[in-house]
Formats: structure tokens, sequence, C-alpha cells
């Protein structure tokens, strides 16, 4: 309990160490020592702290540890909200129930695992130690973000890793495209960002706080204030409750901001494990789970996010279908398994969203580290068109990968299964669209995740003699972690086994607590009535659906196929094929109508800048400017300083005229003077005559 | 014919306008000192023709007071040609114009 700050300080530490103390001082082995050995003590510390918390009986009955470390935004004042007068003041402080608890382990076992990989994956990488320091600090910002215990500590990491995003998808910032795609992601997780703070603000407007206690008991005691209408003709909840799923939206990659994920696999394949598949992209999902009072109270909101739940995961298990890049494939699987975890949050089932995170987050982060192995393995060839045959040659990177491959089909009983199959059985009762379409996408899922294992490992080798001489099996260092992932994935299911009857061993929602376990009122119910027939018809129709993709995969590209035969496929079906290839051009359709939107502005804005107020203003003051001056400066010229110069003229004529009275000439002096004297006498005469 | 004042006064007048001349007109600067000369015997000669008038003597010893002091001028007036001499190589008047304003 005591140590519960030690969990996002550790990994942050290290960052410190690696990043800004010990810059360019020590080697790749003290580099690694220190990203590694920080985010093991973070992990231990999580192991410890979640160990007593289960040990007191914490799980399970919605028991709250909070740890309060300062004050940090102490604004001050009185402030009259809907809870009364009250202090604002925002702490740093962290919390730790059910939810946080699953997703520290999640995110530090994970995480350590992925760290101890990138040892070898980044092996003689320039930016070694940048690397670490990036991907610590992404640590750091995700443990802050699932371990706050209020909104605003959850928004600090949820931009923290949102930075780490970009930094480490723009790792090879020399060649072209990195950086564009980090730029890209930023910028698309900026739009959700922007709702995701109105959101925040209309809280703390409303409340006065933004700690999750006082929030989620505020609208827990008083519902029908939150029904009020507010804004945008939606409810409180609701307008508070669509901007944050709005952020969630950006973060978890959803339709319409899905665009930026596949782009973010232009950053090392270990930052796609980690950021872009197991942790910071399931963000959304775990800050709806969090926020799940707010959305019990906004069923139209809820509703909207299984409804795009729904449809992203489809659409991107279709684009999935036609991508040739195994990175790529791995990409649009993720943002498909997000759609899933939104489906069942939608549905009201958080516990089965947070359930299948987790499983998720074993199985994808197997995937993408396979695929790193692989592409190690290949020297840089991502193109699964160039490569097949590779069982023979990566053992355990086959193998594991068919573990995680298994998985994440849902054929039990594989992590995948448990998880994918509790969301289905929640959406069954609350719409048999959404069921439908959700067990359609678990087929297509099984279909494009087999097309990428046999298109890579099976039939013949494709790529050239140079790559074939070049293959092997990775360093320990990096398949220990693929057979610890794998475990993982085999086993993460069987902490959520699903209801059957009288027996209960759903550990998962256990933990999580109440709240978590039933769900959206109606649905709830007909599930519990349901019956065992029902559930286990359920389960029996989607390991037959994706039985079924396995075997569409198999008829298409299994053997020594490869290739060809999803080529004879695309021939059959050229438009469909051609439209998926594309993703259905949504790049395309945003660059013509956001981006070059933006840009056409942009335009606008400097034309107006270098006509108008360059032109008229700025150029307009300076021709003013000028002739003010000219006309001042003829003034000064010629009164102020022709006065002066007339003065100099008429007394330099004087001089003139009575230097000759001083020439220095003596017989000169002696005329003047006989003449004066003559005209004295003259005058003198002239008087006394009188 | 009976010589009066009047003729003795005429005659003065003559040799001071004489040696005004030469002391305007002349360049030469013993010329010039010979002309002051000239013009204070004219003084000279009045003070002796109006002590002749009025049979007064103090007219006469003012006279031989005057040249006297004429004397003086003249030690004096010689000392500074030749140091002007000495200074220029000329004793030309229009040589000397220190005093120029």
């Amino acid at each position: 309990m005591r140590w519960l700050w030690v969990i996002p300080a550790a990994p942050l530490a290290g960052a410190v160490l690696n990043g800004v103390i010990l810059r360019r001082r020590i080697g790749h082995r003290a580099v690694s020592a220190v990203a590694t050995g920080s985010v093991l003590v973070s992990l231990l510390a999580g192991l410890g702290v979640i160990g007593s918390y289960l040990a007191g009986g914490g799980a399970g009955r919605g028991v709250v540890w909070t740890q309060t470390l300062w004050d940090w935004l102490p604004a001050g004042g009185l402030w009259t909200t809907h809870l009364g007068k009250r202090l604002v003041d925002f702490k740093l402080a962290f919390q730790l129930d059910g939810l946080s608890a699953v997703m520290v382990f999640i995110v530090t076992f994970v995480g350590f695992w992925i760290h101890v990989y990138s040892v070898g994956y980044m092996h003689g990488e320039t930016g070694y130690q940048r690397y670490f320091t990036y991907l610590n600090l992404f640590m750091g910002a995700m443990l802050l973000l699932v371990l706050g215990n209020n909104f605003l500590v959850l928004f600090v990491g949820w931009e923290g890793v949102g930075l780490c995003s970009y930094l480490l998808i723009g790792f090879y910032y020399d060649q072209p495209f990195p950086p564009q795609a980090g730029r890209k992601a930023f910028i698309v997780n900026r739009i959700g960002d922007f709702a995701f703070l109105v959101g925040l603000f209309a809280l703390v407007s409303r409340f006065g706080s933004l700690d999750f206690s006082t929030v989620f008991s505020a609208i827990a005691a008083d519902p029908a204030a939150v029904h009020q209408p507010y804004a945008l003709g939606l409810s409180f909840a609701g307008f508070v409750a669509l901007c944050l799923f709005l952020g969630a939206v950006g973060k978890s990659a959803q339709i319409p901001l899905y665009v930026w994920l596949p782009d973010a696999m232009a950053g090392p394949t270990p930052v796609s494990a980690l950021i872009h598949a197991a942790t910071m992209v399931t963000a959304g999902v775990y800050m709806v789970a969090r926020s799940h009072v707010l959305y019990d109270q906004a069923p139209e909101i809820l509703a909207v996010v299984a409804v795009i739940g729904t449809a992203t995961a489809l659409l991107a298990a279709t684009i999935g279908l036609a991508q040739t890049d195994i990175k790529k494939v791995l990409a649009y699987s993720t943002v498909s398994q997000l759609g899933y975890m939104f489906l069942a949050a939608g549905c009201g089932a958080y516990g089965a969203a947070i359930f299948h995170l987790g499983t998720h987050a074993f199985f994808k982060a197997l995937l993408f580290l396979g695929s790193g192995s692989v592409i190690h393995a290949m020297g840089g060839e991502q193109d699964m068109r160039k490569m097949g045959g590779l069982r023979a040659r990566l053992p355990v990177t086959y193998w594991t990968f068919l573990i995680a491959t298994l998985a994440i089909s849902g054929i039990p009983p594989l992590a995948g299964f448990f998880s994918k199959d509790q969301i289905l059985s929640s959406a069954f009762p609350a719409h048999k669209v959404l069921w439908g379409v959700g067990l359609a996408t678990a087929g297509l899922t099984a279909l494009y995740m087999f097309r990428a294992v046999y298109l890579t490992f099976h039939g013949t080798f494709r790529g050239t003699e140079e790559q074939a001489a070049h293959v092997h099996e990775s360093p320990a260092v990096m398949t220990v972690p693929l057979v610890v992932l794998a475990i993982g994935a085999v086993a993460a299911g069987w902490v959520g086994l699903p209801k059957l009857g009288g027996w209960d061993w759903n550990l998962i929602e256990r933990w999580l607590g109440p709240g978590y376990r039933h769900v959206a009122k109606g649905a709830a119910h007909a599930a519990e009535h349901a019956g065992v027939g029902l559930e286990a018809g359920l389960m029996g129709l989607s390991v037959a659906v994706a039985l079924a993709g396995v075997a569409i995969a198999w008829r298409v590209y299994g053997g020594t196929r490869g290739v060809e035969g999803g080529a004879a496929w695309a021939h059959r079906f050229p438009r469909l094929h051609r439209m998926l290839e594309n993703k259905y051009w949504v790049d395309e359709a945003y660059d013509a109508t956001v981006v070059r939107g933006t840009w056409g502005l942009a335009r606008l804005c400097r034309g107006f800048d270098g006509r108008v107020i360059d032109g008229l203003g700025v150029h307009g003051a300076r021709n003013l400017t000028l002739l003010a001056s000219y006309v001042s400066g003829f003034f000064d010229k010629y009164v102020v300083d022709g006065l002066v110069n007339l003065i100099g003229v008429v007394l330099q004529a004087l001089s003139r005229l009575f230097r000759r009275l001083q020439g220095g000439l003596v017989s000169q002096y002696a005329l003047v003077m006989v003449v004066g004297v003559f005209m004295l006498a003259f005058f003198c005469v002239l008087l006394l005559t009188q | 014919m009976v010589i009066t004042t009047t003729h003795f006064l005429i005659l003065s007048l003559t040799l001071f306008v004489i040696g005004l001349a030469g002391v305007v007109l002349r360049r030469n600067l013993i010329t010039v000192l010979m002309s002051i000369e000239l013009m204070m015997n004219a003084v000279n000669l009045n003070f002796i023709a109006f002590s002749w008038q009025f049979s007064d003597l103090a007219g006469q010893i003012f006279a031989i007071f005057t040249i006297t002091v004429a004397a003086g001028e003249a030690a004096v007036g010689l000392g500074l040609l030749v140091a002007l001499y000495r200074l220029r190589g000329s004793v030309n008047l229009d040589a000397a114009t220190e005093l120029e304003g």
C-alpha cells in the first residue's frame, strides 16, 4: 500500500536516469539494465501491492486504496457547484482497486517482457538510449494513467503516453515516413483530446472536483440531476460521456479517428507491441470502464459506443484481409479488437471489455513480437509476399505466433476464446445485429490471422537468396519473452471462465467488483435467464465461425498455395479486393477533405496576412511614416536649419565688413583717425557757429 | 607788409597738412617718422606764435618741452625701426600688419 507510488515512479526515474543524468555516458548494457531494471522494480512493486490488496480481501467488494502524495493544484476559493460550495483542489493521488490492479498487472508484466525483448531487437541500433528513455517514460505515463485517482492524473498519463507514442513512432526520424506518421498520430489524437478536455471542464464546473470517488458517488447519489438537459440536446451525463468517449475514440483508434494507428507501425516493432497493441491504445477502454457509473446514466451514448465499436471491428477486420505488410495486418487487427472491447463496453459489459483488454494484451503483444522476430530474421522485410516457409527456420517464433493466432481467433481453451465469447454473449441479449456483426468479425479475424500465418510461415520461401541465407532464429533475449507471453496467451483466459449453470469461476469480474459485473439492466437479466443451453449454443457457434475462418484461410492460402491462392481470389473479386487493399480510401478521403481543407484555410489566412495585414496595415504604416519623416526632414532642413544658417550668414557678412577696419596697416588707421577728427571738428564748428 | 599771427597760423597749418599727408600716404617708416616731426614742429610754431601775440612765455616753454619729448620720441621711433628692419628685412609699413583684426 505504501509502495503504490513506486509503481509509476520507478520507470519515470529510469527515464530520467537514461535520458538526462547518464546521457551518453554509459554503454548499451548499462542502458538496458537501467531501463529493464526500473520496469522490473515497478512490476515487483505492483505484484506486492496487488498481492496485499487481494490478501486483504479488497477485491470484489469495491474496496479502494488511495494514496495521496501531495496537493497538486490547490485552485482554492469557494466554488459554487452542483454539490454546493466547495474547495477546488486537485491532488496527485493514486488509487488501487480491482480495475487498476488488473491494468497495473497487464502494463507492468507485458511492459517488462517487451523491455527484455527490446534489448535484443534494438541491439546495435543508433539511438539505443533514446529508445529506452522513451519506453520508460511511456511506462511511467501509462501507470500514472491507470493508477490516478482523479481524471486530471489520468489526463496527464493520457497525454504522456500520447507524447511517447509520437516520439516512438517517429523514432527513425532520419527516414521520411516515420516522423510524418508520428505527427499524424499526434494530431488525430489531439482532436479526440479536445473533446476529452471539454468533458473534464463540464465535470469540474458541475462537481468542482475530478476525483473518481467524488464525481461517481455524486452521480450515483442523484442520477436524476445528471439526466437533465445540458448541451447539444444531450443530458449532462450524455454530454460528458460523449466527450470522454470522443477522447477514447482518438486514443483507441476507433471510427473515425482510427487512421493514425496503421501508420504508427512506422515505429520499432516492440513499440508497436507495447504501445500500439497492448497498452496505450486500450487506455480508452480503461477510461470508459473506469467511468462506467457515468456511462450507465447515458444509455444513448452507450449505444453510440457499441455501434462505433462494432462498425470499427468489422471495417478494420475487412481491411486486414487485404494487407500485405505483416505489421499492417496486425495493426488493423488491433483496431478491430479494440472495436470488440468498445462493443462490450457499449453493451454495459465493462468487465468483459477489460477481460478482453487483458487477454488481447498478451496475444497481440505476442503477435507483434513474433512479427518483430520475423522481420529481424528477414533483415527488415515486412512484406508477407516475400516470406513463406519460415516455419522450419524460426521454430520458436512459429509456435508462439501460432498460439497467439489461435488465441485471437477464439479457439478454446486459449485466452481469446473466453474473452471474445463473453463479449458476444453480452452483445447477444443487447442487440442481435451487433451480435451478428461481432460474430462475423470473429470469423474474419480467424481468416486474416491464419492468412498471415500461412503466408509467413507455410509454403515455400519467396524472398531473395541473400535473405534465405540470413534467416535465423532470434537470440534467447527475444525468444524468452515470446515463450512467456505465449504462456500468458494460453492461460490468461482462465481467469474468466464463462458462467455455465451454477458454476461461477469468473475471477476477473469478481476482482473488478460490483458495477462491472451485472450490466446493462435488461441485458444482464436476459443473460441470467437464458440458461445453459443458450450459453453453450452461442459458444459453439462462435467456435464454429472461427473454425470456418481458419478453414477458408487454409483453402485459399494453405499448403503451397500461398500468394497465388490469394491472387486467384483477388482476381475473382477485383473491385472488392481493390477497395480493401486501399482501405476504403479513407485516408484519401480525409486528405481531400480535412487535410486539404485545413491547408486551404491556412493559405487563405496567409493571403489575408500578406495582402491585408502586411499590405494595408504594415506597409501602409511604413509608407505613412516615411512620408511624415520626409516632411519633417524638409522642415528641419530648410526652416529650422535655415534660420540657424541665416544668423551665421548675417554675422559673416558683418564680420567681413568690420574686418576691413582692422587691416593692420597703421597708415590706414591714421587715415581713419584723421577723417574722424576732421568730421568731429566739422560738427563742432557747425554747432558753435549756430 | 606786417606779419601777423594769421600768417604764422597759415604756415603752421601748411606744415601740419604736409606732415599728415606724409604719415598717411607714405609707406617708408623713416619718411613717416620725419613727417611726424614735421607735424610736431607745426604745433610748436603755433605755440610760439600765440606766445608772441599774448606776450606769454608759457607757450615758448611748452614748445621747448615738446622738442625735448620729440627727441625721446625720435629715439624710440628709430629703435622700433631698427627692430622692425631686423624682423622683416624691410622698413615698409605694409609689411607690418600684426595688428590685423
